[in-house]
């Protein structure tokens, strides 16, 4: 793997940097809405900052984010609302700091969900990615801290990642600008449908589980046809989940 | 809505439950991380076993062990603290130089010129102008080193560490491992220290780790601690020994903090946040070599000139509300001088007097004003010259003309002391007041953190004074 420098990548005409605007906190009249989900610690601050401009506040350590920030910036025309969650650890999970994030991934509907992890812990981070990928198809791996990920001497084979996860692959180190350009790119592209991703479904759920997944979720679009995700909902109601037995009640999902 | 079909994916998803039977959770969770091990193999490939995460485990074998963690941590704090002191001295003495000796003077002349009336000259020049002048010039060094200082330790990853070696503390009274980090927060501000109480799960810690964050002492009262214990402290040793004295004297007090947020998180879990301590997982992050000027630059435009824009914001109310008082009159004594004086009894008791406790009532809403305050009401009731006259707030350039005004004003080490202490444990500043409202949406809460301390700092600073009179 090797990240390009800033200089060569944005004076790529395939990236056309004059297209790029940061507009801050400016999040008036957006065409995409874009969430930064990841696990608590994996720098969605810093690449929410390099892509806005703004100077949401980072630090190192899980929990730093604890609200949900917004910015926004343009591209090629397109002007992108971009969501800074705060870090999660599981879908499943009903802990209560996680829930703001949990909710918008959910419900929120956002048009590309950017999934930022650390290159160096990939495969603890897999699990929230997959947990995302049941649930919506557009969505973009960052893969961040890649110069961590160099020091302790780990080499990533994006291509195969990409391949294997369904969805496109991005190398970046937010900390120093590098790969944000082709972020940017990758997030305009999938926002217009240039490409098109083939998710990856989890294949070791056992049978019986699946089945009663099947089951449920039918069931719950029978009376929810817009739901974005009933498959979740049915994961919930078999957990026995109080909440979403409400919501479920009030149809109020967001 | 379709209820009776809601009732029914309920019940189906009851009988569901039954069928596939307990480690239904554990089955999904493990199906998961098998594909993610299927994925990590075919695209992860180590190059060789050594790597920076070994230098991590070597630093945290040591900074985390049972017999260094807290000797590192009392030093970086003292570190952290000695830079705060000494660096600020320098720029502080220049601002004040430049804000009091050269623009004061010249916005007087020309208030003169325009023939200004009298009061509202005062009331603009001496009270407002003065109080943000004396904010910037006594707040601004040491939070420009302060706040960078403190960022990059955070950005470095050590604050989590921080809460592992004291997790084992706050568990013994019943509070939240993770509380270690907001009160960390809370030495910066204590609002951003409660805020940041969102990362704890269980409501009852929650509530426990916002009531006493107070006890971090923040930002607005570092000055406050370092300015008395570098007059009275440190005047009790010879000066080459002074400064560490001064210094030690800060520490122990952060430390007292600690120890109160200890021992009422205790009290607060015993009685009426019973509960049980929750557990939890915190990842010890890698150590990331700060970017340090990027840090330095956010860490001043965004924290420190923050910070100081709302210690201003309330500076320049507060310092009219000085000037007012002390220039309505009431009979032959003003407004500011009958307050001291039907307080001064109170204060005797508490080993304080009626100045510091008139202070104190009107730095409510910023921790930041209390000296310059008390400075100005001493002299007020003192009559000795030096200051600028009724209600004008000022600093002195030295610190030893300081001491001279509170020494005339009766003050002994007591007072310093008791002082000291008070300034730790009253109540919280008006934004922080704010904050608990806002982020517990209790009234009573918010009620409980803001008089608890108070009564907390009024118990011990009695007892103090007690005992030091007794063995005096």
């Amino acid at each position: 793997m090797e990240v390009k420098p800033k200089s060569a990548c944005e004076a790529c005409p395939q990236f056309n940097a004059d297209g790029l605007k940061k507009l801050g906190v400016n999040t008036t009249d957006f065409d995409f809405v874009v969430a930064l989900a990841g696990n608590p610690n994996t720098g969605k601050s810093t690449v929410f900052n390099a892509m806005t401009g703004l100077r949401q506040h980072t630090g190192n350590w899980p929990g730093k984010t604890v609200t949900r920030a917004e910015g926004a910036f343009e591209y090629n025309g397109d002007k992108f609302k971009l969501l800074d969650l705060p870090g999660t650890y599981s879908l499943l999970s009903t802990s209560e700091d996680e829930e703001v994030a949990r909710n918008f991934i959910l419900f929120g509907k956002p048009s590309v969900t950017v999934i930022v992890v650390d290159a160096s812990r990939l495969e603890r981070n897999l699990n929230l990615v997959l947990q995302i990928l049941e649930i919506t198809s557009k969505a973009v791996l960052c893969l961040n801290l890649m110069d961590e990920a160099e020091r302790n001497n780990l080499e990533i084979d994006t291509r195969t990642l990409a391949r294997d996860l369904g969805i496109p692959v991005v190398p970046t180190s937010a900390r120093y600008n590098r790969g944000i350009p082709e972020l940017i790119q990758t997030i305009s592209e999938l926002a217009n449908g240039k490409i098109v991703c083939k998710p990856h479904r989890i294949k070791n759920i056992p049978q019986n589980i699946e089945q009663a997944l099947e089951k449920l979720s039918t069931e719950i679009e029978q009376v929810y046809p817009d739901i974005p995700n009933s498959r979740w909902i049915a994961l919930r109601l078999l957990e026995g989940d109080r909440n979403i037995i409400e919501t479920l009640k009030t149809g109020e999902f967001v | 809505m379709d209820t009776k079909k809601i009732d029914n994916i309920i019940s189906l998803s009851n009988d569901l439950r039954w069928q596939i039977g307990d480690e239904f959770h554990d089955n999904l969770a493990e199906g998961i991380y098998a594909d993610a091990a299927e994925i990590v193999k075919d695209s992860v490939h180590k190059k060789d076993e050594k790597g920076a995460i070994r230098i991590d485990a070597k630093i945290d074998k040591i900074i985390t062990s049972k017999v260094w963690g807290f000797p590192l941590m009392f030093l970086i704090l003292a570190l952290v603290l000695w830079m705060t002191i000494v660096g600020a001295n320098y720029p502080s003495a220049m601002l004040s130089g430049l804000l009091l000796d050269t623009v004061h003077p010249a916005l007087k002349g020309f208030a003169a010129t325009m023939g200004m009336p009298w009061w509202l000259d005062g009331f603009l020049i001496n009270g407002v102008y003065l109080a943000v002048a004396w904010v910037i010039a006594v707040m601004l060094p040491p939070m420009a080193i302060f706040f960078p200082l403190f960022t990059l330790l955070e950005d470095f990853g050590y604050l989590p560490r921080v809460a592992f070696n004291l997790d084992h503390l706050f568990k013994l009274s019943g509070a939240h491992g993770k509380q270690a980090l907001t009160m960390s927060m809370g030495f910066g501000c204590n609002a951003a220290g409660i805020v940041a109480t969102r990362i704890i799960d269980s409501p009852r810690e929650r509530l426990i780790a916002i009531i006493t964050n107070n006890f971090s002492l923040c930002n607005g009262r570092w000055p406050t601690q370092i300015l008395i214990a570098t007059i009275f402290v440190g005047a009790l040793v010879p000066a080459t020994y002074s400064g560490i004295l001064s210094l030690a004297a800060v520490i122990g007090v952060a430390v007292l903090g600690m120890v109160f947020m200890f021992l009422v998180s205790w009290g607060l879990s015993k009685t009426v946040l019973k509960g049980e301590v929750s557990t939890f997982n915190l990842e010890l992050p890698p150590y990331r070599p700060p970017r340090f000027w990027k840090t330095i630059y956010t860490s001043l435009i965004d924290r420190t000139l923050i910070v100081l824009w709302r210690a201003i914001v309330f500076a320049a109310p507060a310092g009219a509300v000085i000037w007012l008082i002390s220039n309505i009159y009431f009979g032959d004594s003003s407004v500011a001088a009958w307050l001291i004086d039907s307080l001064d009894g109170f204060g005797f008791l508490l080993g304080l007097n009626g100045v510091i406790l008139v202070a104190y009532i009107v730095a409510i809403p910023a921790n930041e004003i209390v000296i310059p305050t008390i400075l100005m009401l001493t002299v007020l009731v003192t009559g000795i010259s030096g200051g600028a006259g009724a209600g004008v707030m000022f600093e002195l350039d030295s610190v030893t003309a300081t001491g001279d005004i509170l020494r005339a004003g009766g003050w002994t080490l007591l007072t310093a002391v008791n002082l000291m202490l008070f300034s730790l444990l009253h109540n919280p500043c008006s934004t922080t007041i704010y904050t608990i409202y806002k982020e517990t949406k209790s009234v009573k809460w918010t009620v409980v953190a803001s008089i608890l301390p108070v009564i907390i700092g009024f118990v011990v600073t009695f007892l103090v004074a007690q005992i030091w009179r007794l063995s005096a």
